[in-house]
């Protein structure tokens, strides 16, 4: 070990307390950077998971204003086409057919305005989650017609249990009343309360004779193997999409676009707790200030003797910031530490989150959240940490050079 | 040969709306080879002198050559750069670096000269042999006693072969037979290492010990004697 390093060393454990308070509070700091950003990385995966395996997919292809208006009539006319355009884009995993319309539906007791969905059982399977969601009775085969799969909040509604018939009521695609019987084959508990209540499914090939969907579907509905695939994508289908000749252009969106709800929940979300990150790197750093200019202040002499040896202003500026750093990278290492295996333990065991949060049910999420412990998560806070400290430290570490060595060793 | 040179040496303090003439027009040239003695009342400008000899503090008029380079030409870092090669300090008290035990205080020096470690802990137990304090090379400052702390401030003044100490009051917290062993040694250090010495003091009994005395009063030099002469 250097002389230079020694002292640096030694200096710290000079005021022994306030020096660990110091990095104690570094490592807090950190250890609550890095646990909460885990957590919200965990949550937003979790909501993102939970909306887009259950329904939205990753990207959709869809004629366009179909995403606001609904209307029956905006199609993918073709769908087989839009099929041979997304088996020859690589990053595409999967994809399906859907199509939908608004009806109602009754029981022998009520009635209820429900979103019927036709979906190729097989193909669904492969996008979505519905088929590992059935909780009662079973789910949609490659040979069946006039059979549905019901959310379960739907069945309660409507008292309808498997085997129960439904009439659906409600408008084909050419305008003229488009009705038909079905009976109740499963019933999904997904966890979002919205999809539940409304969702009705039955095979597209049914669902396309009884809206006279002439083989016209609604969304093409896909996957890619992570969101970074996801703008290749994008770009691509829209490219070569726009060398069909459709009545209505198609359109491709992304998931933001499908659930700008939750874009933005998730936005507002981080956005909120960065400002609190920031109040809290702001404390630390004017503790760690305060640290910094006490050292100093009570030093003053010595660094008078240390200029009148002959040290270099540079030198003694270097001391001080190597005196900062080591503090601060204990402080941080114990902080990823400590909040590593924090977030490593409830990334086991959850963290039970009750009914009281309003936003993660919305989209899907209810009892426990798990917190992901990743690379980015562990690095972003404790980074900023560093960055900050570093400056912090500047100050005093520059202040020295102001320091006359007469004048410091009069100092007493 | 002089190593030091003052002319016309003049240092005025502002102390709130008063000016403090420490120093009202001091010349003299001190030759290699010294052990001298400025004496004179607290007060009396000798710290303040030392500390400009020293190359810590700049005058207001007047000129100061130390070694044959005229500090009214030289930059902060290369006034620094003088002291670490040329110039070794002992102060009152407080003179070591509270952290770093006796033998590394002595080292510190020969670090900032880029003395390589090994010869550095050689040559700084040495000197620390030499001064008496062979079995305290790992006390801390803390650990060492006022006479005791001077030697290692001594042995650090003298270990790079410095052109000039300039010791102010070294003796002044010490009692008078540990006051004596510190100037006896550091005159016995002034004839083997050929070392010059100028150390301040308003003690009669250290000033039997210096070759040369200038006496200062009211920021001038009153008296000057060789006694070799
Ligand atoms: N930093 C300072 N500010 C104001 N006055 C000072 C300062 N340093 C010394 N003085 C004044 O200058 C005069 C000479 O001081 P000094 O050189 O310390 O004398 P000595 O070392 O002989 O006791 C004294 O009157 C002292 O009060
Ligand atoms: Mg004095």
């Amino acid at each position: 070990m250097s002389i230079h390093f020694k002292m640096a060393w030694r200096n710290i454990w000079r005021n022994r307390r306030r020096s660990l308070l110091t990095m104690l509070a570094i490592a807090f700091a950190c250890a609550l950077l890095v646990f909460m950003l885990s957590f919200q990385f965990g949550s937003y995966e979790a909501m993102l998971n939970s909306a887009i395996k259950i329904h939205t997919g990753y990207f959709q292809i869809q004629a366009e204003g179909y995403q606001d208006k609904n209307d029956i009539r905006s199609v993918v006319p073709n769908p087989e086409k839009v099929a041979r355009i997304l088996d020859n884009i690589p990053q595409v995993s999967a994809y399906t057919f859907r199509a939908s319309a608004f009806s109602l539906a009754s029981s022998e007791e009520r009635t209820y305005g429900v979103a019927v969905s036709g979906i190729d059982p097989n193909k669904e399977a492969a996008v979505s989650s519905i088929k590992r969601l059935i909780r009662e009775g079973e789910y949609l085969s490659e040979g069946d017609s006039d059979e549905a799969l019901v959310g379960a909040l739907l069945a309660k509604n409507l008292r309808v249990g498997i085997g129960d018939a439904i009439t659906l009521l409600g408008q084909g695609r050419d305008g003229s009343v488009a009705a038909t019987v079905v009976t109740v084959k499963g019933i999904f508990s997904s966890g979002l309360d919205d999809f539940d209540r409304n969702a009705v499914h039955i095979p597209l090939k049914y669902f396309q004779e009884v809206f006279f969907m002439r083989g016209a579907v609604h969304t093409v509905v896909g996957l890619t193997p992570s969101l970074w695939d996801l703008p290749k994508v994008v770009d691509a289908a829209e490219a070569r999409l726009a060398g069909l000749n459709t009545d209505r252009p198609l359109a491709v969106l992304d998931w933001k676009e499908l659930m700008p709800g939750l874009a933005q929940a998730i936005m507002i979300d981080l956005i909120s707790a960065l400002i609190f990150y920031m109040l809290l790197i702001l404390v630390v750093a004017f503790s760690i200030l305060n640290t910094f200019l006490m050292a100093i202040f009570e030093r003053t002499r010595e660094f008078g003797v240390l200029m009148a040896m002959g040290t270099t202003k540079e030198r003694l500026t270097r001391l001080l910031m190597t005196e900062s750093m080591i503090m601060t990278v204990l402080g941080i290492a114990g902080g990823i530490l400590l909040g590593g295996l924090v977030t490593l333990y409830f990334q086991k065991h959850g963290i039970s989150m009750g009914d009281s949060s309003e936003l993660f049910r919305q989209f899907g999420i209810s009892g426990r959240i798990y917190p992901r412990f990743t690379p980015l998560s562990a690095a972003i806070g404790p980074s900023l940490v560093l960055v900050i400290t570093f400056l912090v430290a500047l100050y005093p570490a520059f202040k020295v050079r102001k320091l006359r060595p007469v004048e410091a060793l009069s100092y007493v | 040969m002089a190593i030091v040179e003052c002319t016309d040496v003049v240092k005025t303090y502002q102390q709130g709306k008063v000016d403090v003439r420490a120093l009202r027009g001091v010349t003299l040239s001190i030759d290699t080879g010294g052990f001298v003695a400025l004496a004179g009342p607290s007060g009396s400008g000798k710290t303040t002198l030392l500390n400009l000899i020293g190359g810590l503090d700049e005058p207001d008029s007047g000129h100061i050559t130390v070694d044959g380079n005229p500090f009214d030409e030289m930059s902060q870092s290369r006034l620094a750069e003088l002291r670490l090669n040329k110039i070794g300090f002992i102060f009152q008290a407080y003179n070591l670096i509270p952290v770093l035990s006796a033998v590394e205080n002595v080292e510190y020096v020969m670090l900032l000269q880029g003395v390589g470690a090994g010869e550095r802990r050689e040559r700084a137990r040495a000197i620390l042999d030499e001064v008496g304090l062979s079995d305290m090379y790992n006390r801390r400052p803390a650990e060492l006693s006022g006479g005791q702390q001077q030697r290692v401030a001594v042995a650090r003044a003298i270990v790079s072969n410095p052109a000039l100490v300039l010791a102010d009051e070294p003796t002044a917290n010490l009692d008078s037979k540990t006051g004596n062993g510190l100037l006896e040694m550091m005159a016995e250090m002034n004839r083997t290492k050929k070392v010059t010495f100028i150390f301040s003091t308003h003690d009669q009994r250290v000033m039997d010990y210096a070759r040369r005395l200038i006496r200062i009063q009211d920021g001038r030099v009153a008296e000057d004697v060789d006694k070799a002469a």
